[in-house]
């Protein structure tokens, strides 16, 4: 009978199959072995991983040599446009820390990468999770029905707050809490640092507001909205985006607004992050006699920015430059 | 034009910067602030999305019953996390065939030893493919070789286990990962409780540069069919022996998308090479192979271009082979929307060649999770 004979063939089959599959054993003992592979980690320090330079800086700050800080985003990439690689999952894998920027600034990648560490140290709610936005001052919360219309929106509010030299303290303080709760051993020495971080932030912002006080109430563009905290530290207006809204490229007919605008209120500077083209914001200020200015909007963004106090330096400094080359003043 | 709103008022703001104190403010957090409007409802609330898949085809395909116009795909999901230790992922597909789980699973991800384990139905972790939704794809269709020998939209996708293991290690990220299913899919049927489906992935990835890296993998997967069944009605269904299937998929992924103009360029380039083998009555078997190659280049802020080129053997006939090659373009208004077109040109093993234009609509609504690179 035909039939029977395919069942016995095909049990002989089967033995094969149990047979062929011990071929696999090789290829899992290297997988095995490579598992195995000693890796050098720190000897007591804490590890610190951060989602920006900006937070990673303040880590060093406080931490000094009882911390190891890695940032995951580089500051001249968009933070919101972050590919969440496999390498970040190896980071924040070995994480003893993980300080987020939060407001959903990094929705887009973040989540991801906590859910595949494997690291129950740094899960949302663990003692190793810091959203660094708790207790900072957060502008443009929107209130009301909010919806995609109103463009890539943050619900939470503007996710660029430490662009506020008094939110940064504030950040370092969350940060110096957590470190010390994490290694209360060590108490002494990150209040020591954070108190020094803190002088010298104290006395660079005394600088900074001098060097912007002549160009208060100055009305300005800038291409998304970065930079709320920051003008508002320094009491610039900003009057208008390139963007039409968050995320939004602009259309022909919001440019000729924006420029129709900036003509009839005088403005004529136009803030722009590295990452984004020139091109529109150039055009714009061709069309209304004025310029583009490149702002580093966190650490690293350009390379004199290399630290949190450098970043602000280097902002303050170029801002003054071109508000004066425009104003005169 | 409106300009930003609450510069006003705010004490720092009214004190001449000569006249400042030193800036330091107490070390107590500022005034409490409004919730975010409607979050205290619902704070615990998973995050929810609904992705609409649209797709029109235009053109002729003999072997293809796909209609002119087609809502082909609801997806609605529910993700949060569970407790300190979990997250749970639900993804229900609306189809014109009805509504299923697409995906349904809990994840822990407090466990010891750097492992990772899935519980649910999820799609397999069978090379670069088989684990995507259908608005993850860079392209209005799957490659023939999916269509072939991985089970087609549907593919390898079963209520099971899924542990994976991070091997640390100072020269690459690898990811074991080994997963057993029920086999109940498109690709495997289990004619009974022991005999089950097993699936297993590694993975390796390395950044080459801060703006390139590479990613290769290999995966294979076991388990029954029900080809038997058919082929031999005059024995007893108990004593029908399992005929097996093994699948085997080498697959790399080339990604390079400059930081500095990351909203403005990116290439990715990916070829997957999946071997099947049936066994077939009569200790006959039908091995077949397939592949593809796509690139995609994003050329502008909010476009794409790509190619596909695709190659893939029938998986009960071996001797039949389809080729095709695919030309598309995608533009994303914004990152919860985009539209495709796609021209595909299929050369069938019987001689028969399609020439189809394939358009799609992707959009969604509500918050969906990010997912994994």
């Amino acid at each position: 009978m035909k039939g029977m004979k395919g069942v016995k063939n095909m049990k002989k089959k089967e033995d094969r199959n149990r047979m062929s599959q011990w071929a696999l054993a090789p290829a899992i003992g290297l997988v095995i072995a490579l598992g195995y592979v000693p890796v050098s980690r720190g000897a007591a320090a804490l590890k610190v991983v951060a989602t920006t330079e900006d937070l990673a800086s303040l880590a060093r700050e406080v931490g000094g040599d009882r911390v190891t800080v890695v940032a995951l985003a580089k500051g001249y990439q968009d933070p919101h446009q972050v590919d969440p690689k496999p390498s970040f999952i190896l980071e924040v894998s070995r994480a003893d820390v993980l300080i987020a920027v939060g407001r959903e600034l990094e929705i887009g990648w973040l989540p991801a990468l906590i859910t595949s560490s494997r690291n129950s140290k740094i899960q949302p709610g663990a003692n190793g999770y810091l959203d660094a936005s708790q207790n900072v001052r957060i502008l443009e919360i929107p209130t009301g029905q909010i919806t995609r219309a109103m463009g890539d929106v943050h619900p939470q509010g503007n996710p660029h707050y430490w662009l506020d030299p008094a939110n940064g303290r504030r950040i370092a303080q969350t940060i110096r809490d957590k470190l010390v709760q994490l290694a209360p051993a060590d108490r002494a020495y990150f209040d020591q640092r954070y108190a020094d971080f803190d002088k010298r932030l104290a006395a660079a912002e005394q600088r900074w507001n001098a060097t912007m006080a002549p160009y208060k109430g100055t009305e300005i563009v800038t291409y998304h909205r970065s930079w709320p905290n920051f003008m508002e530290r320094f009491g610039l207006q900003v009057i208008g985006y390139v963007e039409p809204k968050p995320g939004i490229p602009a259309p022909p007919a919001h440019i000729i607004d924006l420029i129709g605008e900036m003509k009839r209120r005088g403005v004529k500077l136009i803030v722009v992050e590295p990452y984004w083209s020139l091109k529109t914001p150039q055009a714009i200020a061709n069309q209304v006699g004025g310029r583009v200015l490149v702002l580093a909007p966190s650490v690293g963004g350009v390379k004199e920015a290399t630290d949190y106090i450098q970043l602000f330096e280097y902002d303050v400094t170029q801002l003054a430059s071109a508000l004066k080359q425009i104003s005169g003043k | 034009m409106k300009g930003l709103s609450g510069t006003d008022g705010r004490g720092e703001l009214q004190v001449p910067p000569a006249q400042q104190p030193p800036t330091q403010p107490p070390d107590q957090p500022p005034p409490p602030q409004a919730p975010p409007a409607g979050l205290s409802s619902k704070v615990f609330n998973p995050d929810m999305s609904v992705i609409g898949n649209f797709v029109g085809v235009a053109g002729k395909n003999a072997f293809s019953d796909q209609p002119s116009l087609q809502l082909t795909e609801v997806e609605a999901a529910f993700q949060a996390i569970v407790d300190p230790y979990a997250r749970a992922d639900f993804f229900l597909a609306a189809s014109p065939e009805g509504l299923e789980v697409e995906e349904g699973f809990i994840t822990f991800t407090s466990l010891p030893k750097n492992l990772l384990l899935k519980v649910g139905k999820m799609r397999a972790q069978f090379g670069k493919v088989n684990p995507l939704h259908t608005h993850q794809m860079p392209t209005a269709d799957r490659p023939l070789v999916t269509q072939n020998l991985v089970g087609g939209e549907e593919g390898l996708s079963d209520a099971g286990l899924s542990l994976s293991y991070l091997l640390h290690n100072p020269v690459v990220f690898l990811e074991a990962i080994g997963e057993v299913y029920r086999g109940e899919s498109e690709v495997f049927q289990s004619p009974q409780r022991s005999k089950l489906a097993y699936v297993g992935r590694l993975r390796a990835y390395r950044d080459l540069t801060e703006g390139s890296n590479i990613d290769l993998g290999a995966s294979f997967a076991f388990g029954p069919t029900d080809v038997a069944f058919a082929s031999l009605p005059e024995v007893p269904e108990t004593d029908v022996p399992t005929l097996n299937k093994r699948l085997f998929g080498i697959d790399a992924t080339f990604r390079y998308r400059p930081l500095r103009r990351a909203i403005y360029r990116r290439l990715n380039l990916r070829t997957e090479l999946i071997w099947s083998r049936q066994e077939l009555p009569d200790d006959l078997h039908a091995a077949g192979f397939g592949a593809y190659g796509l690139a995609e280049y994003q050329f502008a802020r909010r476009w794409y271009a790509g190619v596909r080129a695709d190659r893939s053997a029938r998986v009960l006939d071996d001797a039949l082979v389809d080729t095709g090659v695919s030309f598309f373009m995608t533009f994303w208004p914004t990152e919860f929307s985009q539209i495709r077109g796609q021209f595909r040109r299929t050369n069938f093993a019987e001689g028969i060649s399609g020439n189809e234009l394939l358009f799609q609509f992707n959009f969604s609504i509500g918050a969906h999770g990010a997912h994994i690179f």
